[in-house]
């Protein structure tokens, strides 16, 4: 038989073996070489092992992937170990992770071309004590999203801090079982984004100088649609007034600048406990999708929705969106702490209008509902009325979100 | 011999890192094989040299062994205008099997060898030849892998590449300008992005429509799929009257409608499927894809496109490239917003020409 002899162990490369189970430590350090020579990491990892990453700075050329299962990439700490994408030239994210159960831990990634981490149909991914920021302020030029897992299961974000993104710096679509919590989003359009999602836990965050704090968004015509079962609590959601500076098209584009909270489609979504407070348009906005759309499963409503035991301070002083200072000044000058489209009947392509029923128990009165009714009505057709709360009795909370022990 | 994850992992770096040719050794006298070496092809590790496959005659990989099948596509994927040189190895006794849907059925064994090179002078592509690098699709007994060997400057051998690399490459273009091409070696899990079906990495190129077309072999002009028939190297396969055939997208002479949806087919379609890298946009644009509206795109909003939209509202306005999210992205060089997103680093002029064409062709009323 002939075999493939390989060289003897090379002298440079840093590598232990940890422990009995063979798992072991791969080392980088910044260097010339060290873009390629992480990647080759990377790749080379085997399930259960770690990719150590030095302080210092990783210019990195291209995006770097990891598509091995167990897999932990961790720094230095988090503003000590940076990946910098400044001179990208390649790639539309700065790391993209195919592999199941990856811990990204105590790094930072500056300046990605497109999104900062993705991580794309996991089974279980963990983002800790990370950095992902645009250097240069809020603009358009920024990449789209900071932590971005979509299709994914078992989510898990915990202490990170995204700043610039062009749309959401936290966003988590298509996904089940996600919990964003002990985070910060700020400077970006939207600071947290859930969308599309079944079983999020979002809580424990500040969310400030977005355009938008906190958005919980369904979406017609995707592989996972019918987003239901979310919990926002105990954020602080205060003084998003960074004018909204996403690209046009994008969903995001049409989030008034300064709203606290927004709502669109979704059912079973309940806010509590939240502080609220400095948000220009708007505390808390309920709407449903306004664009036409022709995926027949879809409901455009956001329903099932409680609001509750949130401490809102000064809200909706300067609304920003269509309509709203002429809505503000009829209303005695502000917008009440919470909004609602009023729309409760919708139509899909072919089929009759269906009116569905809406529960919404919103006890952070006042409320004022715009009575928009059939979805797709523009806000200078609303007939406002103001009431102190709206909905009665109590709602079902969906059930907290346990993820797997996190390694 | 059994290699330890160490040695693997160190090796990996080396011959990655140091480009290899020096540091690797073929272990024993070598002796030269008559035909390729199931033995390498199959083993649980890639060899660090494309000639230690025998897949061809000679070292510079001009000679292939007689047992490899020449073959092309109707309609390819761009690649910033390299020429592609493809071959197929069929283990001796075996076939494949055709398929009407996706690629052919290929044994283990098989290997898919792509040679991505490129002419001094896009206009004479067989003139002054610089080979960047040789791909291998390797259907493994655990399924398929792939692995690329880089091309040394002298072209004399092509050593494993594992992380990727970028290569400048300067032509003239079809104008005759210079185009300074920063071509990009993919690395394994770049492979994936257009190689996944449903995770698991797999062959995109040779379905049974894309191959039915003829091939200009030694022996004369005659349809690839027809020759494999002939030779015993297809099974399973209808009456020729009933084979798929996907149109050449160059083609003047054939339908224009299919040579644009043939385009998108091959350069988008493996990412935007239901079972590609992109099934989470709704957006689907492989030719097996039966809905017309809106997963073909047309009157479709984009997901999460970010600065990709380019400030425009649908995927496809039809009628109006120009406010079209599909033909902006495919117009872009940025790496935040152009489409493919890897794969290329310059803009495929006649394509993008094709598919403005093809949306100022849509109607604008809604489908």
């Amino acid at each position: 038989m002939r075999s493939i002899a390989l060289p003897t162990l090379a002298a440079g490369v840093a590598l232990a073996l940890a422990g009995a189970s063979g798992a072991k430590v791969l080392s980088v350090r910044p260097g010339p070489d060290a873009a390629e020579l992480l990647q080759t990491a990377l790749i080379a990892a085997r399930p259960g092992d770690t990719v150590q990453l030095a302080a210092g700075r990783f210019d990195i050329p291209d995006s770097l992937s990891l598509d091995v299962a167990r897999v932990t990439v961790r720094g230095a700490a988090r503003d000590a170990t940076i990946l910098a994408f400044e001179r990208q030239k390649a790639g539309a994210d700065g790391l993209l992770i195919t592999g199941n159960g990856a811990v990204i831990e105590d790094l930072s990634v500056e300046n990605a071309k497109g999104n900062g981490i993705k991580a794309l149909g996991v089974d279980g991914i963990t983002f800790r004590r990370v950095r992902v920021e645009w250097m240069g302020g809020p603009t358009q030029s920024n990449g789209a999203y900071g932590v971005y897992p979509v299709a994914s299961q078992h989510v898990l974000i915990d202490h990170v801090l995204v700043k610039g993104a062009s749309d959401a710096g936290i966003y988590v679509g298509q996904s089940r079982f996600v919990v964003v919590q002990n985070s910060e989003a700020a400077y970006n359009v939207a600071g947290i984004e859930i969308e599309n999602c079944y079983n999020a836990d979002v809580h424990d965050n500040l969310s400030t100088h977005n355009a938008g704090g906190i958005l919980v968004f369904d979406l017609p015509g995707l592989p996972q649609m019918g987003g239901h079962s979310v919990r926002v609590y105990d954020n602080k959601i205060i003084d998003n007034d960074t004018p909204n500076f996403a690209p046009k098209g994008n969903i995001v584009a049409k989030v008034p600048t300064g709203t606290g909270v927004m709502i669109m489609a979704n059912r079973d979504v309940h806010v509590f406990g939240n502080t609220i407070d400095g948000n220009a348009s708007v505390g808390v906005l309920l709407v449903s999708y306004v664009e036409a759309f022709n995926d027949r499963a879809y409901n455009p409503l956001p329903r099932d929705v409680s609001v509750h035991d949130n401490h809102i301070g000064k809200n909706g002083f300067a609304p920003a969106f269509d309509g709203g200072p002429l809505l503000a000044k009829a209303l005695g000058g502000a917008i009440p702490p919470v909004m609602w489209d009023g729309v409760t009947r919708f139509r899909t392509p072919g089929g009759a209008p269906s009116t569905d029923v809406v529960r919404l128990v919103v006890k952070d009165g006042p409320v004022v509902d715009l009575h928009l009714v059939e979805q797709g009505t523009a806000v200078d057709k609303a007939n406002p009325t103001v009431t102190p709360t709206l909905g009665e009795g109590v709602l079902p909370e969906p059930a907290p979100v346990v993820l797997p022990t996190a390694r | 011999m059994i290699i330890r994850p160490v040695q693997r992992w160190v090796a990996a770096v080396v011959s990655a890192i140091r480009g290899g040719a020096a540091l690797i050794l073929i272990g024993g006298a070598t002796p030269p094989a008559a035909g390729p070496d199931t033995a390498v092809i199959l083993a649980g590790t890639p060899a660090p040299t494309l000639a230690a496959y025998h897949l061809f005659l000679d070292a510079e990989a001009q000679k292939p062994a007689p047992n490899l099948i020449p073959y092309t596509l109707n309609t390819p994927l761009f690649s910033d205008y390299a020429v592609k040189t493809r071959y197929l190895y069929l283990p001796p006794g075996t076939r494949a099997g055709y398929r009407a849907e996706g690629v052919l059925d290929l044994p283990v064994g098989a290997v898919l060898i792509k040679t991505f090179a490129f002419s001094a002078d896009l206009r004479a592509p067989d003139r002054d030849v610089r080979r960047i690098e040789t791909r291998l699709l390797i259907h493994k007994r655990s399924g398929w892998t792939a692995q690329t060997y880089v091309w040394n400057a002298a072209g004399t051998q092509a050593a494993l590449k594992v992380a990727g690399a970028l290569v400048a490459v300067h032509v003239s273009d079809t104008n005759g300008q210079g185009l300074d091409i920063a071509y990009a070696v993919p690395n394994v899990n770049q492979c994936k992005e257009c190689h996944g079906v449903s995770g698991a990495l797999s062959p995109i190129g040779p379905k049974a429509r894309n191959l039915n077309g003829d091939f200009a072999y030694r022996s004369g002009r005659e349809n690839q799929l027809g020759r494999l028939a002939r030779l015993g190297l297809l099974t399973g396969a209808p009456a020729p009257s009933a084979w798929p055939r996907t149109a050449v997208w160059n083609d003047r002479a054939q339908p224009f409608d299919a040579r644009a949806r043939a385009y998108l087919d091959a350069n988008c379609g493996h990412c935007h499927s239901r079972a590609g890298f992109a099934s989470n946009s709704g957006l689907y644009l492989n030719l097996e894809e039966p809905q017309a509206s809106p997963a073909w795109g047309i009157g479709k909003r984009p997901v999460a496109a970010g600065r990709g939209s380019g400030d425009l509202a649908f995927d496809i306005a039809p009628g109006d490239p120009e406010h079209s999210i599909l033909v902006f992205r495919m117009a872009s060089t940025d790496p935040g917003v152009m489409m493919p997103q890897i794969g290329r680093s310059v803009v495929d002029r006649e394509g993008l020409a094709l598919i403005r064409a093809y949306v100022a062709s849509l109607k604008s009323a809604s489908p």
